[in-house]
């Protein structure tokens, strides 16, 4: 008998779903209970990972989006305590009105703050505030030894093994966050536009100090001498000098609003080397050859992408992933011949996105180290791209540098160990809360991040019948 | 598990021993392989395969004793083939055999016989294991089916209808799995150089098993529900396939 085996769910690349029994707990107190099952369990917040890291196929996925409450941020501190389901989004609506920014964002609101801490996110400030993980104080984690609480100061390798550990630590119920105080709810913006590569990465390299916000946005598609052309944004938080008398009466008002959504999914991707090419020419025209000072809102300046919803949906049933790596410096070539290879590849690329990472956090699985990253989201399907990304993931681990677990679906698992050297001691810490393996996910199945080192080669040919 | 470019990890392969099924194993051992079952009538037919995935070092070969016809083995088989690899990303039923139109050779046992071969059985296996994927929560059936199924013609008509139904099976399977997870391919060579068709006239289109594998691995790369290969069958037998009867019966192919 072929029987009913819940809901399918898939990552916001949309390409390798999977079915699981979904459980929508109301209150943290059933997070807890839920997780000393047999398993296999797993969190899931608002499903914005691109790959299957928010997937448990044939398990129970935990969604946590219920479990959202906010405490009053405590003003003198610049502190709140959030519940784990809780998104940016919510977060922000409540702590901007009352002069308080997040500390971290990523290029989204609609993430959870669990997810946030499970991928430990980075965002446009990395170079100079570091990771999400950096600003929370303690957490708890509903885990199948019980409720534990953590934090850098106590059980400090519980609390690293959770930032950026994928979920895989158990369920993160709630966390106390230091929040940034903030005049205004504007963003002072200067934008840039440069020719190529090099002066890109030279004209980064000298204005990140000066600014606490700082991103490039790359041209996928230009080739030869206009190879990277970009356009910069470094921004600041506006204060209130720096706003003109009609936004002067309510400057911390933030309503972000939804422009449109994606009604359906086309039946073929409408993100295509000759939209993109429009596209990308478009973007690099209209930004200015050099503006200062402008106001931006922080939805313009941080989520752009947030006006339009499931855009996701646009590349079409197929899906899409990204490609999101750091190199240490003095590996901008490597840069360079991801762009190059991929242009070639006519893997093109809507927003590819260009940052200097600042000193790597304690994380053990945490992504950002110091470096360049480069994310391009690529449409999947195209002809040689699977082995294409291949020969990248090589040279970046030749480099001393690793793909981003948050956005992968497909990196080899031999390569995985060279790129997170950790892995091992992640593990350990792992096994200490979750003993038997109850928490998994497409990922960690995949990857075999839970398992020993996989090794290329190996011909010990366990349980071998021959 | 499966990755977002459409790749295995770990397979199940029914016939184990054809052409096919080797080509597509050594294909897929550039990518993610890593762990394998081989199932086929006898453990000699599967020697070379396992040779194959030695030399390309995938971590964990299996082999199996099946026959597809024993359809009453076939539920206990898929169970134990998700005991001995964990998890199971990809199903090749790729069972088969060519048989004969010769009217002068047919009689009610054979036919029956290549039906059960290259029909129930399969399609008995397909269901055993669409059973396995479902409870997983994901995974693929791939199935061998062939042009000759798309428009039966005399030359093999037997062979042929066999396959109409299969490929019939699987593409009403594949439907009746959406939204679970489990996806379904149906794959239709043209004629195809392999053991199987040793002795007879090759075709103008034909190809060999490394072409299969290959779009196969398009297939899945693609997520396509139907390979053709090679590819450009797919629009002339779309043409023939609205051909006359009186037509039909008269192309040489």
């Amino acid at each position: 008998m072929i029987a009913d085996n819940g809901r399918l769910l898939a990552g916001w690349g949309r390409a390798c779903p999977s079915a699981a029994w979904v459980v929508a707990p109301e209150k943290a107190e059933d997070l807890n209970a839920l997780v000393s099952g047999p398993g296999p369990f797993l969190a899931r917040g608002l499903g914005r990972s691109y790959g299957d890291a928010a997937q448990c196929a044939g398990g129970t996925v935990i969604d946590c989006t219920a479990v959202n409450g906010i405490d009053e941020p405590d003003s003198i501190a610049s502190r709140v305590r959030v519940q784990a389901g809780c998104s940016l989004d919510a977060l922000l609506r409540a702590i901007v009105p009352k002069g308080f920014f997040v500390p971290v964002t990523p290029g989204t609101r609609y993430v959870t703050v669990g997810g946030a801490i499970a991928s430990d996110v980075h965002g446009k400030n990395h170079h100079r505030d570091g990771t999400i993980t950096a600003h929370v104080e303690r957490l708890a984690l509903a885990t199948p030894t019980g409720t534990l609480e953590c934090g850098p100061n106590g059980d400090p390798d519980l609390f690293w093994a959770t930032a950026g550990g994928m979920g895989l630590t158990g369920v993160i119920t709630d966390a106390t966050l230091r929040l940034v105080p903030i005049e205004t709810s504007k963003m002072l913006v200067d934008t840039e536009r440069v020719p190529d590569l090099d002066a890109c990465m030279a004209r980064m390299a000298e204005t990140d100090a000066d600014h606490r916000y700082s991103v490039a946005w790359v041209d996928s598609l230009s080739k030869g001498r206009h190879l990277g052309r970009s356009v910069i944004t470094v921004g600041d938080h506006a204060t209130a000098a720096d706003l003109p008398g009609k936004l002067a009466g309510d400057p911390l008002k933030f309503n972000p609003r939804q422009l449109l959504a994606v009604p359906l999914t086309p039946p073929v991707s409408l993100l295509n080397p000759l939209t993109l090419a429009a596209f990308n020419e478009a973007w690099y025209r209209r930004a200015p050859k050099r503006r200062t000072g402008e106001l931006q809102s922080i939805a313009t300046f941080f989520h752009p992408l947030d006006g339009v919803g499931n855009w996701n949906a646009l590349y079409g049933p197929r899906g899409f992933t990204q490609y999101q790596f750091v190199v240490p410096f003095g590996c901008e070539d490597v840069v360079r011949r991801v762009l190059e290879r991929l242009s070639s590849a006519r893997a093109a690329s809507f927003l590819v996105v260009l940052k200097r990472f600042g000193a790597a956090g304690a994380g053990h699985l945490s992504f950002p180290s110091e470096g360049w990253t480069l994310a391009l989201d690529i449409p999947l399907g195209i002809n040689g791209l699977a082995v294409v990304l291949d020969e990248l993931d090589e040279i970046v681990a030749n480099s001393g540098g690793r793909v981003y677990l948050t956005k992968d679906g497909r990196v080899r698992p031999e390569i995985l160990h060279a790129m997170y050297p950790r892995l091992g001691e992640w593990n350990e810490v792992r096994q200490r809360v979750d003993p038997n393996g109850v928490l998994s996910s497409d990922l960690s199945r995949r990857l075999r991040l839970t398992g020993p080192c996989p090794r290329s080669g190996d011909r010990s040919d366990r349980g071998s019948t021959r | 598990m499966n990755d977002v470019t459409g790749m295995p990890q770990n397979v199940v392969v029914l016939g184990g021993g054809s052409d096919i099924s080797r080509a597509l194993l050594r294909a897929l051992a550039g990518r993610r392989l890593s762990s394998v079952l081989l199932a086929g009538r006898t453990v000699e037919s599967l020697e070379g395969a396992v040779k194959d995935l030695h030399a390309l070092r995938v971590e964990k070969v299996e082999v199996a004793v099946l026959d597809v016809t024993d359809v009453g083995a076939l539920e206990k088989f898929a169970d134990l083939a998700a005991e001995r690899l964990g998890t199971i990303d990809l199903v090749l039923v790729a069972a088969g055999v060519l048989g004969t139109a010769e009217l002068s050779a047919l009689d009610a046992p054979l036919v029956a016989s290549l039906a059960t071969t290259n029909f129930t059985g399969p399609a008995a296996a397909m269901t055993a294991f669409a059973r396995v994927l479902c409870a997983q929560g994901h995974g693929r059936i791939v199935v061998l089916s062939s042009v000759a199924g798309y428009r039966v013609r005399a030359a093999n008509f037997v062979y042929g209808a066999t396959k109409a139904g299969l490929d019939g099976f699987a593409l009403g399977l594949g439907d009746a799995l959406v939204g679970s997870g489990v996806k379904v391919m149906v794959v239709r060579p043209g004629y195809v150089r392999t053991k199987m068709t040793e002795g007879r006239k090759a075709t103008a289109f034909a190809v060999d098993a490394s072409d299969v594998a290959d779009a196969v691995v398009r297939g899945l790369e693609k997520d396509a529900e139907v390979v053709w290969a090679p590819s450009w069958l797919c629009y002339v037998f779309g043409l023939l396939r609205l051909a006359p009867r009186s037509l039909w019966r008269r192309i040489p192919v």
